[in-house]
């Protein structure tokens, strides 16, 4: 599966690369406007991750040589500026989501996971670690083929958790996903504690060869067992 | 006060002292003149009564006005030298008025046949009173016509004259440096108005120029601090990550990357600010604010409950439900963050009531004393016992509220603390 990066800033763009191919994904990248604008050209990408504001050209208009194009790739804008307008017009462009920076790797995951899974059209409508499976349609999740009975927070964690299946996912991460905006930066997060006592006793109960460890009070990471 | 009513109010208080002025002149010019053509009359009775009585000894004896306007009598040589012609005004019983009425009179005297006489003759004369009421209503009248006319000359004439003057105006109160910013030329043949126009939308060019690179320049900045953060931020994570790093390292990585975080997001937020006060956000729409806050409160249920706190919202029978005109996305962050700022001060087991009566809506939480109501709206002011947040919630809000045409007040009641929005 092949995503394509367009971001002049190459520390990001290298981080990004990096943590993406860390997921198996094949990663190429463009620093440019005129760059990417070939490579679109070339080759069919299951997702692009687009910076808006590329020093030779606005990001935006990549989406519409791609509308042109009468192409259907995934696009994530990933742009600097919390704009509004910028947001309509992307996602009127046909932009399938979009993040604004800093964006947090876990996060990035699961979006890219969620957007290219949609479009494949009888592909993965599972995801499956350990003996968890995960349907993504009828938000279930099931140990063994027996459903998991999850409220709807808990099965909004533990799907964060199974996107980012092997990572750190920080509990601010977590609660921003799972809660929206709603929550403050320098939370305690001490609310979270709850949830995931309950969340890994359903997990335990149901016999998951799974576990979600904490990780230094900063986080929790989900492994198999 | 307006121009046209300024001109106005200087010539009514001046117009009384010159038409005072010129009344006290015409009054004694005109007394003068009478006087003078009544004497010069009476003078010339004198002569014929003094002529008349050499051949008609007969009218020596009147010594009575009786029907005549001249009486004759004997007086002795010593009186008669010392006497002068001498004008005096005096009063007399007049039969038609039935009341003593203002004469004038000549008192004189004359020699015959070796006998002196005093002579006086009488006139009629004004009635000095009369005139002067005369004078007064008359004057009066004058002083009105003129501050009339000189209404109708402002209104007609003036408002001509100063007509490009109220619609540069007009154009400067539709000016908006987002929504309008074009001031279109205001034509007009007075070379002071054409100056005044040509300044201003110079002035409004210049105004505009710098609005869109201070906006640029601050976009920029945030741009160009959020990367570089943006990079940091990653690249810890993708470190935190590995499997090598030890228990003692790990935390410390993610005190930085708490840091980075709080960083990132105060950015963002005196970003919020910059773009609130620059009145960026100014399309406004009809908003049900009973409903947007029935959903905010649903939205905030969860966060409530994981604090162990209630959270209700109250419509008062009060509560008039016409829609407020705001703008959607202020109006959303202005109530989300009042009730987060609830939400995020005071103890677990406590309430917090959205309350919505006539005047506005109150965000009501319990705490134990009153917070200083001149500095919780400032940037950054922190209340020290339970430092969560940035400090800058309830300055968003306070900035809202000022573009908003919205009244802000706290209050501090029976053990809650009460933050009102209402309309001004």
């Amino acid at each position: 599966m092949k995503i394509l990066i367009i971001e002049d800033e190459s520390g990001l763009r290298e981080t990004i690369e990096e943590s993406l191919l860390k997921e198996k994904y094949l990663v190429e990248s463009a620093d440019t406007f005129r760059s990417g604008h070939e490579k679109i050209i070339r080759y069919d990408y299951a997702c692009i991750l687009l910076d808006i504001g590329l020093p030779d050209g606005n990001g935006l208009d990549l989406l519409r040589s791609l509308k042109e194009m009468g192409r259907s790739d995934n696009v994530i804008i990933i742009s600097a500026k919390d704009a509004l307008d910028d947001k309509i017009e992307g996602l009127e462009l046909g932009a399938d989501d979009y993040l604004t920076k800093p964006v947090h790797l876990a996060e990035l995951h699961a979006r890219v996971r969620s957007v290219v899974r949609r479009s494949q059209a009888q592909g993965q409508k599972f995801l499956e670690i350990g003996n968890l499976k995960m349907d993504y349609e009828a938000r279930f999740i099931f140990v063994e083929d027996q459903a998991l009975e999850l409220n709807r927070k808990e099965y909004d964690i533990l799907a964060y958790f199974m996107s980012n299946a092997n990572r750190l996912v920080q509990k601010s991460t977590l609660a921003e996903h799972v809660w929206g905006d709603f929550m403050d930066e320098s939370e305690d997060f001490e609310f979270l504690y709850s949830q995931m006592k309950n969340l890994r006793k359903k997990l335990q109960d149901a016999g998951a060869n799974i576990e979600i460890r904490s990780v230094y009070g900063m986080g929790y990471k989900l492994q198999e067992k | 006060m307006k121009l046209l009513n300024l001109t106005l109010k200087y010539l009514a208080l001046s117009f009384p002292i010159f038409v005072g002025a010129w009344a006290a002149l015409f009054y004694f010019n005109l007394v003068d003149e009478v006087e003078d053509s009544l004497d010069d009359g009476l003078d010339n009775i004198k002569v014929l009564v003094i002529q008349h009585s050499q051949s008609d000894p007969d009218i020596l004896k009147h010594d009575d006005f009786r029907e005549r306007n001249y009486m004759v009598r004997e007086i002795p040589e010593s009186a008669a030298l010392l006497q002068k012609d001498q004008y005096v005004d005096t009063m007399m019983y007049m039969i038609n008025e039935e009341d003593f009425e203002p004469v004038r009179m000549l008192i004189s005297a004359f020699k015959h046949n070796q006998q002196y006489y005093e002579v006086r003759v009488i006139s009629s004369t004004l009635e000095k009173d009369d005139l002067v009421e005369d004078i007064f209503y008359s004057i009066l009248a004058l002083y009105i016509i003129l501050l009339v006319s000189a209404l109708i000359i402002n209104n007609w004439i003036l408002k001509r004259t100063w007509k490009p003057f109220y619609s540069i105006l007009e154009k400067m109160r539709a000016f908006n440096l987002e929504k309008n910013p074009d001031i279109s030329k205001t034509p007009s043949s007075i070379h002071e108005f054409q100056e005044l126009d040509n300044r201003l939308r110079a002035l409004a060019d210049h105004s505009r120029m710098t609005f869109l690179s201070q906006k640029h320049f601050l976009e920029n900045a945030s741009h160009e601090i959020q990367t570089p953060l943006a990079i940091s931020m990653n690249k810890l994570e993708l470190l935190m990550e590995q499997e090598a790093l030890g228990e003692k390292d790990l935390p410390k990585l993610a005190q930085i990357l708490q840091n980075l975080q709080r960083l990132s997001r105060l950015n963002k937020t005196l970003l919020l600010l910059n773009r609130i006060e620059n009145r960026q956000y100014t399309q406004t729409e009809a908003i049900d604010v009973s409903v947007l806050l029935s959903q905010l409160v649903a939205d905030f249920q969860d966060m409530a409950e994981l604090r162990g706190k209630r959270l209700e919202m109250i419509v008062q029978d009060t509560w008039p439900g016409r829609p407020w005109d705001l703008n959607r996305d202020l109006a959303n962050m202005l109530f989300s963050n009042l009730i987060k700022n609830a939400l995020i001060h005071g103890a677990a087991g406590t309430q917090i009531i959205v309350d919505l009566y006539n005047d506005g809506v109150s965000v009501k939480n319990e705490g134990a004393a009153a917070l200083d109501s001149g500095k919780i709206f400032e940037r950054f002011q922190k209340n020290s016992a339970d430092s969560t947040g940035n400090g800058l919630g309830l300055a968003i809000v306070k900035a809202i509220v000022d573009v908003s045409s919205l009244r802000l007040e706290y209050a501090f009641s029976s053990g809650m603390h009460i933050f009102s929005v209402k309309k001004s």
